[in-house]
């Protein structure tokens, strides 16, 4: 059985975005603010810190979950994706594109966690409604746009993945 | 808001994990999905000096369909949901699964976790209790069952003891003919229900009633289930639901918080209640 002291640091193994990344991590760290300033990948915001708000949402082990409920150590050894993933050699993915062509973003804060959110809803819903990404999306707050760009970016990013996949 | 600093526990067999609770009782706080625990250390509502990680104990994410359902502690409501034989075999848990949380918490959230948090407004709970579910508790004393109503004690206030472990929460068999419904009322989709309604109902060839559980959650403490013995053999319509509903809107005590009055929570019980038993009048029986 794996016992870790309140008052120590524990090596964390995880892998982000492909890579194999270790990092220090007291029990209480969590995923969120360790992916942050254990990693440096800030790509991932903290908003709520309750599991309500939505802008730390990534992908662990194949699922969009909260980074900011769950901690470094719970995790070890996961697989995990956070926005910085997303563009693959430099160029922006296919959500991304559709995000910017549809003005999805404005101040941005909510945007990476809803782009991790739609990346594991897209890889289920191939053909979703749109009542289907607002109920995803209401996982999510956004003070900006009022959903409308972000719902219409997600339903064309849906057409252009089908359209790539043929 | 970050946690108050904790030791990290993280058990490889069950056998292990009911040694660890009986070994530091009150100090522990059992984590499965986190989607609730996450949130009260969080806000430091909780300041366990131990975590006890269950996530990895093998067996425990089962789902065992047999003359009853048994679903295991570090079941997913995601996982539930996406269990083609659990959902047919429990209609009502899959007409509640969409409404727990959101989609990205259902992803990490387990039904017994829920269930041990025993929030008020919280639908696996109420979903349990209608359907007359009970828990299974394990520690190192041994076994023991539980019905839901004598489970949840008061608001996130249950019978477990501080060495016991919620592993699974014990459905009973698919009834054939039955009919079900879920409605919910809450400020956003995925937010606290101000109030839930969950029913059962078994009505014969004849458009008569033969049994319905009526559950609600939200409104007290912890779910309520309305007694409906006094309408069994009338005509299954629209209006004796409303019947039915004004009946249960009587004798229901509910909370007052800062945004919702009694008044408001009782008026809830009459329209949605109705509504939800209509619902389930009008539903394609189970076979």
């Amino acid at each position: 059985m794996l016992r870790l002291k309140s008052d120590a640091r524990h090596p964390v193994t995880l892998e982000v975005n492909d890579q194999p990344r270790i990092g220090h991590a007291e029990p209480r760290l969590l995923l969120s603010d360790f992916l942050r300033h254990e990693l440096g990948l800030y790509g991932t915001h903290v908003g709520c810190e309750h599991g309500v708000c939505g802008a730390c949402t990534v992908i662990v082990d194949g699922r969009a979950v909260r980074s900011c409920t769950q901690f470094a150590v719970e995790c070890d050894g996961a697989a995990v994706r956070t926005v910085e993933g997303l563009a693959g050699q430099g160029e922006l993915g296919i959500l991304q594109q559709a995000f910017r062509r549809h003005h999805a973003v404005q101040c941005g804060f909510c945007t990476a966690g809803i782009l991790m959110s739609a990346t594991d809803f897209l890889g289920r819903h191939s053909d979703p409604s749109e009542m289907e990404v607002r109920d995803m999306l209401s996982g999510h707050i956004c003070r900006c746009t009022g959903y409308y760009p972000i719902v219409a970016a997600i339903l064309d990013a849906a057409r252009a993945i089908r359209e790539a996949e043929g | 808001m970050k946690p108050a600093a904790f030791d990290y526990c993280r058990p490889d067999t069950l056998d292990e994990a009911l040694e660890l609770l009986h070994e530091l009782g009150s100090d522990a706080s059992v984590l499965a999905g986190g989607m609730s625990l996450g949130a009260m250390l969080n806000m430091r509502l909780v300041r366990p000096a131990a975590v006890v990680d269950i996530k990895r104990i093998p067996g425990l994410k089962a789902a065992i369909i047999g003359s009853e359902v048994s679903t295991g502690a570090t079941l997913t409501q995601a996982a539930a949901f996406e269990h083609e034989t659990l959902i047919r075999e429990l209609p009502l848990l899959a007409l509640a699964l969409p409404w727990v949380g959101h989609f990205q918490t259902r992803n990490r959230g387990t039904l017994c976790g829920s269930v041990a948090h025993a929030d008020p407004s919280a639908e696996m709970p109420l979903v349990l209790t209608t359907l007359d579910g009970e828990v299974e508790l394990q520690s190192v004393r041994g076994t023991r069952r539980l019905q839901a109503r004598e489970f949840f004690v008061d608001a996130m206030t249950t019978a477990r003891a501080h060495d016991e472990l919620l592993t699974a929460l014990v459905w009973p068999a698919r009834r054939p003919e039955t009919r079900h419904a879920f409605v919910e009322i809450a400020q956003r989709h995925g937010d606290f229900a101000i109030v839930a309604c969950a029913v059962e109902a078994v009505v014969d060839p004849h458009d008569r009633l033969v049994s319905l559980a009526m559950g609600l959650g939200g409104v007290e403490s912890r779910p309520f289930v309305a007694d409906t013995a006094a309408f069994v053999g009338e005509r299954a319509c629209p209006a004796l639901a409303q019947a039915i509903a004004a009946s249960a809107a009587e004798r229901v005590n509910p909370m007052t918080n800062l945004n919702v009055s009694a008044a408001y929570r009782r008026a809830l019980v009459r329209s949605l209640g109705a509504q939800a038993i209509a619902e389930a009048f009008a539903a394609k029986p189970t076979t």
